[in-house]
């Protein structure tokens, strides 16, 4: 909350941004705290990880500074104190921190609790529930993400570069090469990050651990590289349009899944009807819907980033190239 | 004796600060951060509502009988994944604006809307 209110305070963007990092970090050890494994995982990748790397690229393209108010705040901070005044005094009526008896623990909850193990098979409750109590739900929040990176590739889209001239590419090397340490440290990380990223991805069954956050870790991992080595060798190894192509498999993969249980006569996205025993087939369906939310989330991730820094360089080879054209008229 | 409720109280006050940074602050990039602080109180709202005293993380294991409510977590951890894909998307349009605007804070936005309008 102190740094809640120092990012109020803090008019350098940069600052912000590392700012909103910790707190990220500290909202994950507070899911840690209230035994919400899973979401802690998923908040320490995206909160301190990925969001931070995003706005960061974004400040480097709008710049660092914000200007100053101009106008009184009194009437915003009225307005919030309103709302929090009415929120407050809606509280008074809610269930204590912790109550076992809260009307929450009551409707769907218990169900879940003591008859996943027989109906589904997997002894972590979320990813039960994740991937087969309330798939379609899941099915509905991967869609928006898919939807999301469309939206970010329709925006920033460059066409396609020409070749980069030899100077622009020595200039380039000169940067990556400075970071030796670094370089050399994260090159021996990078594999070992992608193979934690595929442990949680399969270990999501029994451990804190699924698709979401998986896709998140490998996308991180990956994203590592292209900021050390440079852009345009991250693209030779992971073709973008690969990874367009990627991001829609991911999301018709977990569809064609409830499509294949309404084939063998089933409701969609019944994973009982894939395979002999009931829960051999939950195993299978939940195995691949989390397959397929991992890889969409990693792929969109993945290209939202490509496209920020593209745009990023391409900014800066204009400018370049305009100091150029303003030197040689000086001349 | 309402000491109780302390946990609906931090939500509400990080919900208070990211509702001003959203009004009182121009700067788009800003606007965006006090929304991601927005989000995580009512991140931490769901989550503590969930949550059973002496109950244990949601993952069934020998010898324990008290699990938290997994039904929350669930909702938020897909939500986290979906927040950060739309405030990438949000980031992306902040820097079409900056193309477009060449400037970031709201209320120059405007002033250049409005010389534009006049001239037209």
């Amino acid at each position: 909350m102190v740094i809640a209110i120092a990012i109020v305070r803090t008019r350098n963007l940069l600052a912000v941004v590392m700012l909103s990092g910790i707190y990220g970090l500290l909202s994950a050890c507070f899911f840690v705290v209230v035994d919400a494994v899973d979401v802690a995982f998923t908040e320490a990748s995206v909160g301190a990880g990925i969001s931070g790397l995003l706005m960061l690229a974004a400040i480097t393209i709008t710049g660092r500074k914000e200007a100053p108010k101009r106008h009184k705040p009194f009437l915003a901070l009225f307005v919030v104190l309103v709302t929090g005044g009415m929120l407050i005094y809606g509280t008074m009526d809610m269930p204590y921190f912790g109550a076992a008896d809260a009307p929450v623990h009551q409707h769907v909850a218990p169900r879940y609790i003591n008859e996943s193990m027989q109906e589904v098979g997997v002894p972590n409750i979320v990813t039960a529930v994740l991937g087969s109590y309330r798939a379609f739900d899941t099915l509905g929040e991967v869609a928006v993400i898919f939807t999301a990176g469309i939206g970010v590739l329709s925006l920033l889209t460059l066409p396609r570069r020409r070749k980069k001239t030899s100077s622009d590419e020595a200039t380039e090397e000169q940067m990556h090469e400075r970071h030796m340490v670094v370089r050399i440290v994260s090159k021996a990380l990078i594999p070992f990050i992608l193979l934690f990223a595929l442990y949680v991805q399969f270990h999501g069954d029994f451990g804190p651990g699924g698709g979401f956050q998986a896709g998140v870790i490998f996308a991180a991992g990956i994203i590592l590289y292209t900021m050390l080595f440079g852009l345009d060798t991250a693209q030779k190894v992971f073709n973008p349009s690969i990874i367009q192509l990627l991001a829609a498999v991911g999301l018709l993969l977990y569809a064609s899944v409830g499509v294949v249980s309404m084939i063998n006569g089933a409701n969609f996205l019944d994973y009982n009807v894939l395979a002999d025993d009931p829960i051999d087939g939950q195993h299978i369906g939940i195995l691949i819907i989390e397959l397929g939310v991992g890889i969409t989330v990693a792929s969109v991730m993945l290209s939202i980033f490509f496209n920020f820094d593209a745009r990023r360089q391409a900014i800066q080879n204009s400018n370049k190239q305009k100091g150029e054209q303003d030197v040689s008229r000086t001349l | 004796m309402f000491l109780g409720l302390y946990n609906y109280w931090i939500a509400i006050l990080l919900m208070m600060i990211g509702f001003y940074i959203v009004i009182a602050h121009g700067n788009l990039v800003k606007k965006l951060v006090g929304l991601t602080i927005f989000q995580t109180s009512v991140f931490i709202f769901y989550i503590s509502v969930g949550v059973v005293e002496r109950g244990s993380a949601p993952i069934l294991a020998e010898g324990i009988s008290d699990y938290s409510n997994p039904l929350p977590h669930v909702l938020i951890l897909t939500a986290i994944v979906v927040g950060i894909a739309t405030t990438a998307l949000g980031l992306a349009l902040v820097i079409r604006i900056k193309e477009s605007y060449g400037c970031v804070e709201e209320d120059e936005i405007q002033k250049l809307d409005q010389l534009n309008e006049e001239k037209s």
